[in-house]
Protein backbone atom coordinates (compact mmCIF):
# COMPACT_ATOMS: atom_id res chain seq x y z
CA UNK A 1 0.00 0.00 0.00
CA UNK A 2 2.94 2.44 -1.32
CA UNK A 3 1.89 4.93 -4.11
CA UNK A 4 4.73 3.86 -6.69
CA UNK A 5 7.51 6.39 -7.67
CA UNK A 6 7.27 9.69 -9.47
CA UNK A 7 8.96 12.85 -10.08
CA UNK A 8 7.34 15.57 -7.51
CA UNK A 9 6.57 19.56 -9.15
CA UNK A 10 5.34 21.91 -6.60
CA UNK A 11 4.73 24.95 -8.85
CA UNK A 12 3.93 28.60 -7.36
CA UNK A 13 2.20 30.32 -9.69
CA UNK A 14 -0.54 29.20 -12.87
CA UNK A 15 1.68 30.00 -15.16
CA UNK A 16 4.24 27.76 -14.08
CA UNK A 17 1.96 25.12 -13.55
CA UNK A 18 0.58 25.58 -17.16
CA UNK A 19 4.02 25.43 -18.81
CA UNK A 20 4.62 21.92 -16.88
CA UNK A 21 1.20 20.56 -17.99
CA UNK A 22 2.24 22.04 -21.48
CA UNK A 23 5.28 19.74 -21.83
CA UNK A 24 4.40 16.70 -20.01
CA UNK A 25 0.47 17.05 -20.03
CA UNK A 26 0.39 13.38 -20.80
CA UNK A 27 2.37 12.26 -18.36
CA UNK A 28 1.77 14.26 -15.69
CA UNK A 29 -1.12 14.47 -13.23
CA UNK A 30 -2.37 17.34 -11.22
CA UNK A 31 -2.88 16.82 -7.15
CA UNK A 32 -5.13 19.00 -5.64
CA UNK A 33 -6.43 17.37 -2.36
CA UNK A 34 -5.65 14.24 -3.13
CA UNK A 35 -8.56 12.63 -1.40
CA UNK A 36 -9.34 10.27 -4.68
CA UNK A 37 -6.09 10.35 -6.10
CA UNK A 38 -3.68 9.44 -2.96
CA UNK A 39 -5.96 6.60 -1.93
CA UNK A 40 -5.83 5.27 -6.17
CA UNK A 41 -2.14 5.88 -5.82
CA UNK A 42 -1.44 3.87 -2.33
CA UNK A 43 -3.26 0.68 -4.27
CA UNK A 44 -1.25 0.98 -7.33
CA UNK A 45 -4.16 1.29 -9.23
CA UNK A 46 -2.57 4.87 -10.79
CA UNK A 47 1.33 5.12 -11.52
CA UNK A 48 1.73 8.52 -13.17
CA UNK A 49 5.06 9.44 -13.93
CA UNK A 50 4.70 13.31 -12.35
CA UNK A 51 2.88 14.74 -10.05
CA UNK A 52 1.99 18.43 -10.30
CA UNK A 53 1.06 19.44 -6.89
CA UNK A 54 -1.37 23.20 -7.25
CA UNK A 55 -1.16 23.37 -3.56
CA UNK A 56 1.09 26.25 -3.64
CA UNK A 57 -0.74 27.87 -6.24
CA UNK A 58 -2.59 30.25 -4.32
CA UNK A 59 -4.29 32.18 -7.08
CA UNK A 60 -6.12 29.32 -6.93
CA UNK A 61 -7.75 28.92 -3.81
CA UNK A 62 -10.13 32.15 -3.75
CA UNK A 63 -13.57 32.61 -4.23
CA UNK A 64 -16.08 35.58 -4.21
CA UNK A 65 -19.57 36.89 -4.93
CA UNK A 66 -20.28 38.19 -8.09
CA UNK A 67 -22.25 41.10 -8.30
CA UNK A 68 -25.47 39.84 -10.04
CA UNK A 69 -25.11 37.21 -7.12
CA UNK A 70 -23.17 34.54 -8.76
CA UNK A 71 -20.23 32.88 -7.33
CA UNK A 72 -16.72 32.24 -8.69
CA UNK A 73 -14.53 29.79 -7.32
CA UNK A 74 -10.90 28.49 -7.70
CA UNK A 75 -10.63 24.78 -8.08
CA UNK A 76 -8.51 24.48 -4.80
CA UNK A 77 -11.16 26.10 -2.40
CA UNK A 78 -11.49 23.22 -0.41
CA UNK A 79 -14.78 21.64 0.84
CA UNK A 80 -14.52 23.02 4.30
CA UNK A 81 -14.08 26.31 3.03
CA UNK A 82 -17.64 26.30 1.27
CA UNK A 83 -19.11 24.60 4.16
CA UNK A 84 -18.59 27.02 6.33
CA UNK A 85 -18.74 30.72 4.32
CA UNK A 86 -21.97 32.19 4.67
CA UNK A 87 -21.87 34.07 1.16
CA UNK A 88 -21.94 30.52 -0.23
CA UNK A 89 -24.68 29.90 2.29
CA UNK A 90 -26.78 32.39 1.37
CA UNK A 91 -26.15 32.67 -2.34
CA UNK A 92 -25.36 28.84 -2.74
CA UNK A 93 -27.97 27.25 -0.58
CA UNK A 94 -27.67 24.42 -2.36
CA UNK A 95 -23.99 24.28 -2.32
CA UNK A 96 -24.03 24.88 1.12
CA UNK A 97 -27.06 22.05 2.13
CA UNK A 98 -24.68 19.43 -0.06
CA UNK A 99 -21.63 20.02 1.59
CA UNK A 100 -21.78 17.95 4.77
CA UNK A 101 -22.94 14.78 2.56
CA UNK A 102 -19.27 14.75 0.68
CA UNK A 103 -17.37 12.19 3.08
CA UNK A 104 -15.95 13.14 6.66
CA UNK A 105 -14.71 16.47 8.39
CA UNK A 106 -11.00 15.30 8.30
CA UNK A 107 -11.41 14.76 4.12
CA UNK A 108 -13.43 18.15 3.91
CA UNK A 109 -10.57 19.92 5.32
CA UNK A 110 -8.07 18.78 2.57
CA UNK A 111 -10.58 17.83 -0.61
CA UNK A 112 -11.11 20.51 -3.17
CA UNK A 113 -13.76 21.29 -5.50
CA UNK A 114 -11.65 21.68 -8.61
CA UNK A 115 -9.96 18.17 -7.77
CA UNK A 116 -13.40 16.76 -7.45
CA UNK A 117 -15.30 18.17 -10.60
CA UNK A 118 -12.06 17.19 -12.68
CA UNK A 119 -11.97 13.34 -11.15
CA UNK A 120 -15.47 12.85 -12.38
CA UNK A 121 -16.70 9.84 -9.71
CA UNK A 122 -20.25 9.28 -10.62
CA UNK A 123 -20.95 8.87 -6.82
CA UNK A 124 -19.58 12.61 -6.29
CA UNK A 125 -21.71 14.96 -5.53
CA UNK A 126 -20.13 18.24 -6.69
CA UNK A 127 -20.68 17.20 -10.12
CA UNK A 128 -24.21 16.65 -9.61
CA UNK A 129 -24.79 19.97 -8.28
CA UNK A 130 -22.63 21.47 -10.92
CA UNK A 131 -24.86 20.00 -13.54
CA UNK A 132 -27.85 21.05 -11.24
CA UNK A 133 -27.30 24.86 -10.97
CA UNK A 134 -25.92 24.86 -14.44
CA UNK A 135 -22.40 26.17 -13.28
CA UNK A 136 -19.79 26.43 -16.15
CA UNK A 137 -15.95 25.86 -15.76
CA UNK A 138 -12.89 27.85 -17.39
CA UNK A 139 -10.21 25.25 -18.44
CA UNK A 140 -6.99 26.87 -19.17
CA UNK A 141 -3.99 25.66 -21.13
CA UNK A 142 -0.59 27.54 -21.90
CA UNK A 143 -2.57 28.24 -25.30
CA UNK A 144 -5.42 30.34 -23.96
CA UNK A 145 -8.76 29.72 -22.00
CA UNK A 146 -12.38 28.41 -23.03
CA UNK A 147 -15.36 27.72 -20.71
CA UNK A 148 -17.18 24.56 -20.99
CA UNK A 149 -21.20 23.84 -19.02
CA UNK A 150 -20.65 21.95 -16.49
CA UNK A 151 -23.03 19.18 -18.22
CA UNK A 152 -21.10 19.08 -21.57
CA UNK A 153 -17.71 18.65 -19.21
CA UNK A 154 -19.33 15.11 -18.24
CA UNK A 155 -18.43 12.37 -20.81
CA UNK A 156 -18.60 9.31 -19.60
CA UNK A 157 -17.38 7.46 -16.23
CA UNK A 158 -14.31 9.31 -14.88
CA UNK A 159 -13.71 11.31 -18.34
CA UNK A 160 -14.34 14.55 -18.70
CA UNK A 161 -13.72 17.51 -21.39
CA UNK A 162 -10.77 18.23 -19.81
CA UNK A 163 -7.47 17.67 -22.14
CA UNK A 164 -4.57 16.76 -20.74
CA UNK A 165 -2.38 20.39 -20.73
CA UNK A 166 -5.35 22.22 -19.26
CA UNK A 167 -6.02 23.23 -15.51
CA UNK A 168 -9.61 23.96 -14.25
CA UNK A 169 -9.28 27.67 -13.14
CA UNK A 170 -12.60 28.87 -11.85
CA UNK A 171 -15.78 27.30 -11.65
CA UNK A 172 -19.06 30.09 -12.05
CA UNK A 173 -22.12 28.86 -10.75
CA UNK A 174 -25.03 31.53 -11.65
CA UNK A 175 -27.04 33.43 -9.50
CA UNK A 176 -29.99 31.30 -8.07
CA UNK A 177 -32.81 32.16 -10.25
CA UNK A 178 -35.41 34.58 -8.00
CA UNK A 179 -38.52 32.61 -6.24
CA UNK A 180 -36.69 29.68 -6.75
CA UNK A 181 -36.52 26.41 -4.56
CA UNK A 182 -33.92 24.00 -4.30
CA UNK A 183 -32.81 20.76 -2.40
CA UNK A 184 -30.38 17.86 -2.31
CA UNK A 185 -31.00 14.26 -0.87
CA UNK A 186 -28.78 10.68 -0.96
CA UNK A 187 -28.97 7.48 0.80
CA UNK A 188 -25.65 5.73 1.63
CA UNK A 189 -25.53 3.04 4.16
CA UNK A 190 -23.72 4.94 6.24
CA UNK A 191 -23.25 9.26 6.41
CA UNK A 192 -20.18 10.13 4.23
CA UNK A 193 -20.19 6.71 2.68
CA UNK A 194 -20.38 7.44 -1.33
CA UNK A 195 -24.27 7.40 -1.98
CA UNK A 196 -26.22 4.49 -3.31
CA UNK A 197 -28.10 7.53 -5.15
CA UNK A 198 -28.61 10.77 -4.93
CA UNK A 199 -30.88 13.68 -6.42
CA UNK A 200 -30.79 17.65 -6.73
CA UNK A 201 -33.68 19.40 -7.50
CA UNK A 202 -34.39 23.23 -8.50
CA UNK A 203 -38.12 24.37 -9.19
CA UNK A 204 -39.38 27.97 -9.42
CA UNK A 205 -42.89 29.16 -9.48
CA UNK A 206 -44.53 31.59 -10.91
CA UNK A 207 -46.57 33.81 -8.85
CA UNK A 208 -49.69 31.87 -8.65
CA UNK A 209 -47.71 28.80 -8.35
CA UNK A 210 -47.68 27.32 -11.33
CA UNK A 211 -44.05 26.07 -12.16
CA UNK A 212 -42.07 27.62 -14.51
CA UNK A 213 -38.84 26.09 -14.22
CA UNK A 214 -37.89 22.54 -13.03
CA UNK A 215 -34.38 20.85 -13.13
CA UNK A 216 -33.78 17.38 -11.70
CA UNK A 217 -30.32 15.46 -11.25
CA UNK A 218 -29.18 12.65 -10.34
CA UNK A 219 -26.15 10.55 -8.47
CA UNK A 220 -24.52 7.44 -9.33
CA UNK A 221 -27.27 6.16 -11.50
CA UNK A 222 -25.57 6.25 -14.83
CA UNK A 223 -21.67 6.74 -15.70
CA UNK A 224 -22.32 10.89 -15.24
CA UNK A 225 -24.74 13.15 -13.40
CA UNK A 226 -27.96 12.35 -15.25
CA UNK A 227 -30.35 14.82 -16.04
CA UNK A 228 -34.14 14.18 -16.80
CA UNK A 229 -34.83 16.80 -18.42
CA UNK A 230 -37.89 15.45 -20.05
CA UNK A 231 -39.26 14.11 -16.63
CA UNK A 232 -38.97 17.92 -15.20
CA UNK A 233 -40.58 19.28 -18.51
CA UNK A 234 -43.54 17.29 -17.32
CA UNK A 235 -43.71 19.97 -14.44
CA UNK A 236 -43.67 23.20 -16.59
CA UNK A 237 -47.11 25.30 -16.30
CA UNK A 238 -48.42 23.10 -13.88
CA UNK A 239 -49.34 22.93 -10.18
CA UNK A 240 -46.78 20.84 -8.35
CA UNK A 241 -49.00 18.37 -6.95
CA UNK A 242 -48.24 15.01 -5.10
CA UNK A 243 -49.20 13.01 -7.71
CA UNK A 244 -47.38 15.32 -10.31
CA UNK A 245 -44.23 14.99 -7.86
CA UNK A 246 -44.66 11.57 -8.31
CA UNK A 247 -44.96 11.42 -11.54
CA UNK A 248 -42.39 12.73 -12.71
CA UNK A 249 -40.18 11.13 -10.60
CA UNK A 250 -41.49 7.74 -12.00
CA UNK A 251 -40.99 8.96 -15.33
CA UNK A 252 -37.58 10.10 -14.35
CA UNK A 253 -36.32 6.84 -12.72
CA UNK A 254 -37.95 4.81 -15.37
CA UNK A 255 -36.36 6.59 -18.62
CA UNK A 256 -33.44 8.80 -17.85
CA UNK A 257 -31.04 6.55 -15.65
CA UNK A 258 -29.26 4.01 -16.35
CA UNK A 259 -28.01 2.71 -12.80
CA UNK A 260 -25.81 -0.44 -12.75
CA UNK A 261 -26.10 -2.75 -10.11
CA UNK A 262 -23.34 -3.66 -7.35
CA UNK A 263 -23.18 -5.48 -4.84
CA UNK A 264 -25.13 -3.37 -2.31
CA UNK A 265 -27.71 -2.63 -4.56
CA UNK A 266 -29.57 -4.15 -7.85
CA UNK A 267 -30.53 -2.14 -11.00
CA UNK A 268 -33.73 -1.84 -9.63
CA UNK A 269 -33.23 -0.98 -6.79
CA UNK A 270 -31.49 1.63 -7.78
CA UNK A 271 -34.23 2.58 -9.60
CA UNK A 272 -36.82 2.71 -6.55
CA UNK A 273 -34.15 4.96 -4.63
CA UNK A 274 -33.78 6.88 -7.46
CA UNK A 275 -37.79 7.45 -7.63
CA UNK A 276 -37.92 7.87 -3.93
CA UNK A 277 -35.43 10.69 -3.73
CA UNK A 278 -36.86 11.83 -7.23
CA UNK A 279 -39.74 12.66 -5.46
CA UNK A 280 -38.07 14.24 -2.58
CA UNK A 281 -35.82 16.36 -3.72
CA UNK A 282 -38.66 17.77 -6.17
CA UNK A 283 -41.39 18.22 -2.91
CA UNK A 284 -38.67 19.75 -0.66
CA UNK A 285 -37.82 22.33 -3.53
CA UNK A 286 -41.49 23.28 -4.49
CA UNK A 287 -42.00 23.58 -0.83
CA UNK A 288 -38.87 26.27 -0.64
CA UNK A 289 -40.31 27.93 -3.97
CA UNK A 290 -43.71 28.35 -2.71
CA UNK A 291 -42.14 29.81 0.38
CA UNK A 292 -39.85 32.35 -1.73
CA UNK A 293 -42.93 33.09 -3.18
CA UNK A 294 -44.93 33.57 0.02
CA UNK A 295 -47.50 31.04 -1.02
CA UNK B 1 15.30 8.77 -6.43
CA UNK B 2 15.48 12.41 -5.90
CA UNK B 3 15.22 13.48 -2.54
CA UNK B 4 13.20 16.74 -1.43
CA UNK B 5 14.41 19.47 1.72
CA UNK B 6 11.55 19.99 3.42
CA UNK B 7 11.26 22.35 6.70
CA UNK B 8 8.22 22.06 9.00
CA UNK B 9 7.04 22.15 12.25
CA UNK B 10 6.45 19.01 14.44
CA UNK B 11 4.50 19.67 18.06
CA UNK B 12 6.21 22.87 17.99
CA UNK B 13 9.19 21.77 17.50
CA UNK B 14 11.13 23.22 13.56
CA UNK B 15 12.02 20.12 11.88
CA UNK B 16 14.11 19.49 8.65
CA UNK B 17 14.19 16.34 6.97
CA UNK B 18 14.80 14.86 3.31
CA UNK B 19 11.99 12.92 1.60
CA UNK B 20 11.12 10.98 -1.28
CA UNK B 21 8.24 12.50 -2.86
CA UNK B 22 5.86 9.24 -2.43
CA UNK B 23 6.52 9.27 1.34
CA UNK B 24 3.22 9.13 2.66
CA UNK B 25 3.08 11.51 5.37
CA UNK B 26 1.92 8.45 8.27
CA UNK B 27 5.17 7.09 7.41
CA UNK B 28 7.52 9.78 7.92
CA UNK B 29 6.27 10.46 11.26
CA UNK B 30 6.28 6.82 12.29
CA UNK B 31 9.60 5.27 10.22
CA UNK B 32 11.11 8.81 10.02
CA UNK B 33 10.58 10.83 13.30
CA UNK B 34 9.80 7.74 15.55
CA UNK B 35 6.41 9.32 16.24
CA UNK B 36 4.46 6.24 16.20
CA UNK B 37 1.40 7.40 18.11
CA UNK B 38 0.13 8.29 14.60
CA UNK B 39 -1.17 5.31 13.34
CA UNK B 40 -2.06 3.56 9.98
CA UNK B 41 -4.70 1.75 9.41
CA UNK B 42 -6.20 1.66 6.19
CA UNK B 43 -4.26 3.59 4.08
CA UNK B 44 -6.82 4.80 1.83
CA UNK B 45 -8.53 7.15 4.02
CA UNK B 46 -11.40 5.45 5.50
CA UNK B 47 -10.58 4.21 9.33
CA UNK B 48 -9.70 7.92 10.37
CA UNK B 49 -6.73 6.31 12.81
CA UNK B 50 -3.95 7.80 11.10
CA UNK B 51 -5.76 11.63 11.75
CA UNK B 52 -3.39 14.29 12.24
CA UNK B 53 -3.98 18.43 12.86
CA UNK B 54 -2.16 19.66 9.38
CA UNK B 55 -2.10 24.00 10.77
CA UNK B 56 -4.83 22.97 13.31
CA UNK B 57 -7.19 21.14 10.97
CA UNK B 58 -7.25 17.56 11.12
CA UNK B 59 -7.03 15.54 8.05
CA UNK B 60 -5.55 11.84 6.94
CA UNK B 61 -2.28 11.59 7.02
CA UNK B 62 -2.40 9.04 4.76
CA UNK B 63 -3.82 11.00 2.20
CA UNK B 64 -1.06 13.42 2.11
CA UNK B 65 2.72 13.10 0.75
CA UNK B 66 5.29 14.21 3.77
CA UNK B 67 6.67 17.12 0.75
CA UNK B 68 3.59 18.43 1.25
CA UNK B 69 4.05 18.87 4.74
CA UNK B 70 7.27 21.43 3.83
CA UNK B 71 6.31 25.21 5.79
CA UNK B 72 3.31 23.74 7.64
CA UNK B 73 2.42 23.36 11.41
CA UNK B 74 1.85 19.34 12.01
CA UNK B 75 0.40 18.27 15.27
CA UNK B 76 0.20 14.32 16.20
CA UNK B 77 -1.02 12.66 19.32
CA UNK B 78 2.19 13.03 21.20
CA UNK B 79 1.36 16.74 21.55
CA UNK B 80 -1.39 16.00 23.43
CA UNK B 81 -0.46 15.21 27.17
CA UNK B 82 2.02 12.42 29.33
CA UNK B 83 1.07 9.58 30.91
CA UNK B 84 1.10 11.57 34.30
CA UNK B 85 -0.75 14.73 32.87
CA UNK B 86 -3.41 13.55 30.37
CA UNK B 87 -5.00 16.08 28.04
CA UNK B 88 -8.59 16.53 29.22
CA UNK B 89 -9.77 14.65 26.60
CA UNK B 90 -7.81 11.91 26.90
CA UNK B 91 -8.52 12.12 30.77
CA UNK B 92 -11.92 11.80 29.68
CA UNK B 93 -11.37 8.77 27.16
CA UNK B 94 -9.95 7.53 29.75
CA UNK B 95 -13.02 7.63 32.42
CA UNK B 96 -15.88 6.75 30.00
CA UNK B 97 -14.05 3.31 28.70
CA UNK B 98 -13.88 5.16 25.50
CA UNK B 99 -11.25 2.62 24.49
CA UNK B 100 -10.31 -0.87 24.67
CA UNK B 101 -7.13 -1.80 22.15
CA UNK B 102 -6.55 1.82 21.54
CA UNK B 103 -5.96 1.51 17.75
CA UNK B 104 -8.14 3.98 16.53
CA UNK B 105 -7.55 6.41 19.96
CA UNK B 106 -5.47 8.53 18.20
CA UNK B 107 -7.18 9.55 15.08
CA UNK B 108 -10.08 10.11 17.59
CA UNK B 109 -8.25 12.16 19.62
CA UNK B 110 -7.14 14.56 17.15
CA UNK B 111 -10.39 14.90 15.18
CA UNK B 112 -11.77 16.16 18.16
CA UNK B 113 -9.40 18.56 20.53
CA UNK B 114 -10.19 21.28 17.60
CA UNK B 115 -13.99 19.95 17.37
CA UNK B 116 -14.28 21.12 20.57
CA UNK B 117 -12.08 23.60 20.66
CA UNK B 118 -14.77 25.59 17.96
CA UNK B 119 -17.83 23.59 19.99
CA UNK B 120 -17.34 23.58 23.70
CA UNK B 121 -21.26 22.11 23.90
CA UNK B 122 -21.84 19.75 21.39
CA UNK B 123 -25.25 18.26 20.96
CA UNK B 124 -24.88 14.44 20.56
CA UNK B 125 -26.07 14.76 16.65
CA UNK B 126 -23.27 17.15 16.40
CA UNK B 127 -20.23 14.90 17.92
CA UNK B 128 -21.81 11.73 15.77
CA UNK B 129 -21.26 13.84 13.23
CA UNK B 130 -17.50 15.22 14.12
CA UNK B 131 -16.74 11.25 14.49
CA UNK B 132 -18.32 10.14 11.54
CA UNK B 133 -14.72 9.55 9.82
CA UNK B 134 -13.27 7.22 12.40
CA UNK B 135 -14.07 4.38 12.96
CA UNK B 136 -13.97 1.57 16.03
CA UNK B 137 -13.58 -1.88 16.03
CA UNK B 138 -13.55 -2.75 19.49
CA UNK B 139 -15.29 -0.68 22.39
CA UNK B 140 -18.34 0.70 19.78
CA UNK B 141 -18.74 4.45 19.84
CA UNK B 142 -21.16 4.45 22.64
CA UNK B 143 -18.59 5.13 25.19
CA UNK B 144 -16.49 7.86 23.21
CA UNK B 145 -19.22 9.71 22.89
CA UNK B 146 -19.54 9.37 26.20
CA UNK B 147 -16.03 10.57 26.71
CA UNK B 148 -16.85 13.46 24.47
CA UNK B 149 -19.86 14.46 26.46
CA UNK B 150 -17.72 14.53 29.96
CA UNK B 151 -14.47 16.50 28.20
CA UNK B 152 -16.80 18.91 26.84
CA UNK B 153 -18.52 18.98 30.58
CA UNK B 154 -14.33 19.42 31.78
CA UNK B 155 -13.47 22.23 29.10
CA UNK B 156 -16.71 24.47 29.58
CA UNK B 157 -15.76 24.35 33.74
CA UNK B 158 -12.13 25.09 33.07
CA UNK B 159 -13.33 27.86 30.76
CA UNK B 160 -15.66 29.44 33.19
Amino acid sequence: MKPAPFKYIAPSTLKEALDIMTRHGYDAKLLAGGQSLIPVMNFRLAQPAIIVDLNKVTELNQFRKTERGGLRIGPMVRHSQLEHSQTVAEFAPLVHETMPHIAHPQIRNRGTIGGSLAHADPAAELPVIMVALQARFRLQSADGERWVNAEDFYQALFTTALEPEEIIVEIAIPPMPRHAGYAFTEIARRHGDFAQVGAAALIKLDESGYCRQARLVFLNVGEIPMVADQAAALMIGQLPSSDLIAETAMNAAQNEIEPAGDIHATTDYKRHLAYVLGKRAIQQAAARAREARGL
Amino acid sequence: MNKHAIQLTINGTQTKAEVEARLLLSDFLRHDLGLTGTHVGCEHGVCGACTILFDGDPVRSCLMFAVQADGHAIQTVEALGTPENLHPIQAAFHEAHGLQCGFCTPGFLMTLVPFLEQNPNPTEEEIRAAISGNLCRCTGYQHIVDAVKIAATNYTNDTN
